[in-house]
């Protein structure tokens, strides 16, 4: 098997936000690759720093937040209208210029966490839809509607022509959210970004958009990153799973190897938390104690390790680990499994 | 958490930067747990300095407010057509290396052809001014009987006077004048408010506690009146008021006329909020533990929306005061013997008169500055009260 | 939205015939009329009339007779475009009236626009860069302009031209122009001396207005739908222009409503210290000698633009919003 490009590489991000009271460290070091049509799940508590990992990678980071240092190698395969491969370290152009904004939404699409408010109450699906179709060629506005209509029909929106000239607050929670990943598809992107899709929704409805979305990442041979705080969901969906906390990744590997073989204590106590068929009836659920450290006061060492039961003392609480592989597609930071520390 | 959400709270008006205080803190501190509404808001004001530093100046000008013969130099009723329109005169602090207060004595000669009186410095001589001087005689709120005043010339006997704003065509000194302006203008305003206020929230509150065709009635008049051109309607009142009426009757007149239309937007917003707080959880818990209406308008309703009231009626004060002000000024207001700001710049109605005398155009600088200062006066409030920032 | 619109337009008699009763209350509410003044004027000068002359007088313009028929009559007239007689000028109304009404409608609407087109880009750019030099600068100047009344605006204007520039700046058109008949030239040299009333008369609307225009934009900027956008590619300054401004300027068009009467009726003050040929200074002079017919025409010219003011707000705001549109449907 030829070696496969992976389609982004993050290596060692860093963002931070300078605030009056101190310096935030939302995403302090993130690794991880992500392979052309692959589904990579990011999941963890709130606060972790998912959103902010992949905020960092469309340069959508609000100020006062920067990217402090680390590299995302992106394969542009549409740089600028041309149809070239180029290798782009999106953490190095600036937030606003041309090449990110023709690479967002063109190659890197975003489908975001609240549907309710993603679509301006005062333009029509329609205008906004071929607004990103007309942004990114230079096809006719008749011509990118017909796109329009085409994705509509294809996220099972009933009647897509309707549904072009309606306002986002007439339509319910589902249609909206089909909607917005129509948007996210319509200039067939390389990677497909989706922050909590299913979140917002109630569970049935959640089924049905999991569903949509494998369908249509097979269809146009997207890759997919998406956040979640449900492990069902990565399950359901995810080929390799990311584990974060507090900003920095825990474990990163296949979906089968995390949920079958978890080596991180984190992920351990994650996964012993989901109730199963198997929990005993009225027995309580494990839980992970302690709470997530202020944003200000985030410990030395190992960020988890207040929180462990396998903690080492007068190494977890000195040293980070670094994400070091354990097996070929497996990788953990943690001091049980190995003893390289994590270099800044 | 995300950390985004902490920066700077970009609505408060000047743009002035509060701190943001870590929940550490607040957490170890009880009393801000137990803290009554009025503290909280407090101590969000204080933290808005330009608010408090207009605060301090409102403060003295209601001082003045109250006591204008202290700040007064001279009796600003009385006329002298010798001591006409003498130029500002400033208070010189050193002479000649010692801290003696005085100023330069004026010398006035008529303009034969224009038949005005021309003033000019004297050279050596002047004539020296004191605090706390005696001048003349006033009572203290009616009451006590003294003739101390601020400052004024330093001799009780001589024949000069401070005329700090020069004087006006009959000989009147414009700073006394001006101080005693500031009790009406200043006044009109608070009453005027306080009538709107009156009556917005008693009709609003009726409109909106009890809808159905009460609502309907009271919300067509208010439309009404809201559509009706307030200058041109307060022209015409003021000017129908008749001339023979006393300066107290003409006072309450103008109160009235100016509240007239001020009650309708405050009558809106308090209907807005009942109608909507009607169907709030909190009233249905009210009403089944067994509270009154009365009690549950007053006790749980009406305290959710004081502190908005009293931070638009502090924004609502400079915009009477400007209205008195500028009708006084067309002649359609107070009229002399009365003294308001209005009053005092009728003075200074055209381009004639204050090309002969442009001091008589300072009376303005007190209304700007009383405006400016209720004005941020009642943004700082309007921004410490606002719950959800 | 056709619907919303006849709905208001078939209030407008309505409105009219309640507004036309309170303007009739109002010039009748100064005790005597007229005459009772103009007597007072002629004894003040020294002059008198005689007791019959008053009583001829009176039956001619109709003053003796009962409040309803003085109504009627007035109202009657005035619906077949009779304006009525001035006591005091002595000459029909729609005469002295003409000109002084197209040059205060020139004077509103040029103010209206110069406030628009001024703090509108003031506002936006307040609110994109924050906290900048250009930000507090405008915050300053907003306040002081606020704080300030216009007629201390235009006094100390006047007095800085007079002083320093030996100018004399009042009304409308220069000396050669005033009574001359309408062409280009007059058009120009009315151009020439209309800028500086527009400005001072709209010095206290712009301020207000780039003051909200900021907040409402700060507001949409932190909205999740720009997030959306920027991640779909749009540059920031498409972004910004076509969503929260959009979205800021909804809100700010029903102010038109209640700002185009103000400018029409607040230009009394401004127009009588400069000494401007238009109608607040004619209401004035009316409402003080009680020259009933005029003062209740021009009270009432004014309340028409008051209702067409906030007329023109609503098709706006309804045409300008969806949201507003579709509740008819």
């Amino acid at each position: 098997m030829s070696e496969v490009k992976p389609l982004l590489s993050v290596e060692n991000l860093k963002t931070c936000f300078e605030l009056d009271e101190g310096t935030v460290k939302a995403v302090d070091g993130v690794s991880f690759k992500l392979y052309p049509r692959k589904i990579l799940g990011i999941v963890g508590e709130s606060g972790c720093g998912k959103s902010m990992t992949i905020k960092s990678i469309l340069r959508i980071v609000e100020k006062p937040g920067r990217i402090t240092s680390g590299k995302i190698m992106f394969q542009s395969t549409k740089s600028q209208g041309k149809a070239e491969s180029k290798l782009v370290d999106l953490a190095q152009l600036e937030p606003h210029c041309k090449q990110i904004r023709s690479i967002r939404g063109n190659e890197i699409a975003l489908i975001p966490q609240e549907p309710m408010s993603a679509f301006s109450p005062v333009h029509t699906i329609g205008n906004q839809i071929t607004e990103a179709v007309l942004l990114h060629s230079t096809i006719g506005t008749s011509e990118a509607q017909e796109i329009a209509i085409k994705c509509l029909r294809e996220v099972g929106i009933p009647n897509p022509e309707q549904c072009m000239e309606m306002y986002s607050w007439e339509l319910s929670g589902g249609l909206r959210q089909r909607a917005l990943i129509s948007m996210a598809l319509v200039c067939e992107p390389s990677l497909l970004i989706a922050d909590e899709p299913t979140t917002a929704i109630d569970v049935t409805t959640q089924a049905q958009i999991l569903n949509l979305l494998r369908i249509l990442q097979k269809d146009h041979n997207t890759a997919i990153i998406f956040i979640t705080h449900d492990l069902g969901v990565i399950a359901q969906l995810a080929d390799d799973v990311v584990v974060m906390y507090l900003g920095r990744v825990m474990e990163v590997g296949p979906v089968d190897d995390i949920f079958h073989n978890p080596q991180h204590p984190y992920t351990k106590a994650l996964l012993k938390s989901i109730p199963t068929i198997n929990t005993v009836n009225r027995s309580s659920l494990p839980t992970i104690e302690g709470s997530i450290p202020h944003a200000f006061h985030r410990p030395k060492g190992c960020p988890f390790h207040q929180r462990c039961q396998d903690m080492i003392p007068g190494l977890c609480d000195q040293k980070t680990p670094a994400l070091h592989p354990v097996t070929d597609h497996q990788s953990v930071s943690c001091f049980k499994i190995h003893d390289f520390v994590d270099q800044p | 958490m995300n950390p985004a959400k902490s920066p700077p709270n970009p609505t408060t008006s000047m743009g002035s930067t509060s701190t943001t205080m870590s929940d550490d803190t607040f957490r170890d501190d009880d009393a801000f747990d137990v803290a009554p509404n009025w503290k909280l808001v407090w101590w969000r004001f204080k933290k808005h300095r330009l608010a408090l530093v207009s605060g301090v100046v409102l403060m003295v000008i209601a001082l003045i407010a109250v006591f204008p013969d202290f700040f007064s130099t001279r009796n600003p009723h009385k006329t002298s057509a010798m001591q006409s329109f003498m130029p500002t005169q400033g208070i010189h602090f050193f002479f000649e290396g010692s801290l003696i207060p005085h100023m330069d004595k004026l010398v006035g000669k008529r303009n034969s052809t224009t038949l005005k009186m021309e003033w000019k410095s004297h050279k050596t001589q002047k004539v020296p001014v004191g605090f706390f001087v005696e001048g003349y005689d006033y009572q203290i709120l009616g009451i006590i009987d003294t003739n101390i005043h601020l400052f004024g010339v330093s001799d009780p006997k001589s024949l000069q006077s401070i005329h700090l704003l020069g004087t006006d065509r009959l000989g009147r000194d414009q700073w006394s004048r001006l101080m005693h302006g500031t009790r009406v203008s200043l006044s009109i305003g608070l009453v005027a408010v306080s009538l709107s206020i009156f009556f917005g929230i008693l009709l609003g509150g009726i409109s909106g506690y009890f809808g159905g065709w009460v609502d309907m009635i009271i919300q067509r008049f208010i439309e009404i009146l809201q559509s009706l051109p307030p200058i041109p309607i307060w022209m015409a009142l003021t000017a129908s008021l008749p001339r023979d009426w006393s300066v107290e009757q003409t006072y309450f007149a103008i109160t009235i006329i100016l509240s007239m239309i001020g009650w309708t937007t405050l009558a809106r917003e308090v209907r807005g909020r009942f109608l909507s707080m009607r169907e709030e959880d909190f009233v249905m818990a009210a009403h089944l533990s067994g509270c009154s209406q009365m009690r549950i308008i007053f006790r749980h309703m009406l305290p959710t929306f004081t502190s908005h009231i009293i931070a638009t009626s502090t924004l609502a004060v400079p915009v009477m005061i400007i209205n008195e002000t500028f009708l006084s000024f067309l002649g359609l207001g107070l009229r002399p013997p009365a003294i308001s700001w209005g009053v005092l710049l009728q003075e200074a109605q055209n381009l004639q008169s204050i090309a002969l005398a442009p001091w008589l155009l300072l009376p303005g600088l007190a209304v700007i500055i009383t405006v400016l200062a209720l004005n941020i006066l009642g943004d700082g409030l309007r921004d410490a009260a606002d719950p959800y920032s | 939205m056709l619907q919303y619109i006849i709905k208001r337009l078939l209030l407008l008699p309505f409105l009219l015939f309640v507004f036309s009763i309170i303007a009739f209350i109002l010039i009748q509410a100064p005790p005597g009329d007229f005459l009772t003044s103009y007597i007072a004027e002629l004894a003040a000068s020294g002059s008198s009339i005689e007791r019959a002359q008053i009583d001829a007088l009176r039956t001619l313009y109709g003053l003796d007779q009962p409040y309803y028929i003085q109504y009627i009559k007035w109202v009657s007239r005035l619906l077949t475009g009779d304006l009525g007689f001035s006591l005091d000028w002595q000459k029909p109304i729609s005469e002295l009236i003409g000109e002084r009404l197209a040059l205060t409608l020139a004077l509103g609407i040029g103010t209206f626009i110069f406030t628009w087109m001024v703090a509108i880009p003031i506002g936006i750019l307040s609110a994109t860069k924050q906290y900048s030099f250009f930000d507090y600068f405008f915050t300053v100047f907003n306040y002081i302009g606020v704080a300030t009344p216009t007629f201390m605006t235009a006094l100390v204007l006047m007095w800085i031209a007079f002083k320093y520039y030996g100018l004399s700046i009042t009304g409308l058109f220069s000396p050669e122009y005033i009574d001359a008949t309408w062409s280009f030239d007059r058009t120009i040299d009315l151009l020439k001396h209309l800028w500086l009333p527009v400005v001072i008369l709209g010095m206290d609307g712009t301020a207000r207005l780039a003051r909200v225009m900021r907040a409402n934009l700060l507001d949409e900027l932190k909205k999740p739908y720009m997030e959306m956008a920027r991640a779909k590619g749009l540059s920031e300054w498409r972004l910004v222009m076509k969503y929260p401004v959009r979205l800021a300027l909804n809100p700010l068009v029903s102010t038109i409503g209640w700002y185009l009467p103000l400018i029409f009726s607040g230009s009394v003050i401004v127009a009588t210290v400069m000494n401007l040929p238009t109608i607040g200074p004619m209401l004035l002079r009316a409402l003080i000698s009680q020259d009933m017919y005029l003062a209740g025409t021009i009270i009432l010219i004014y309340m028409i633009l008051a209702i067409i003011g906030t007329l023109i707000s609503d098709i706006l705001l309804a045409w300008l919003d969806p949201r507003i549109r579709m509740e008819d449907n």
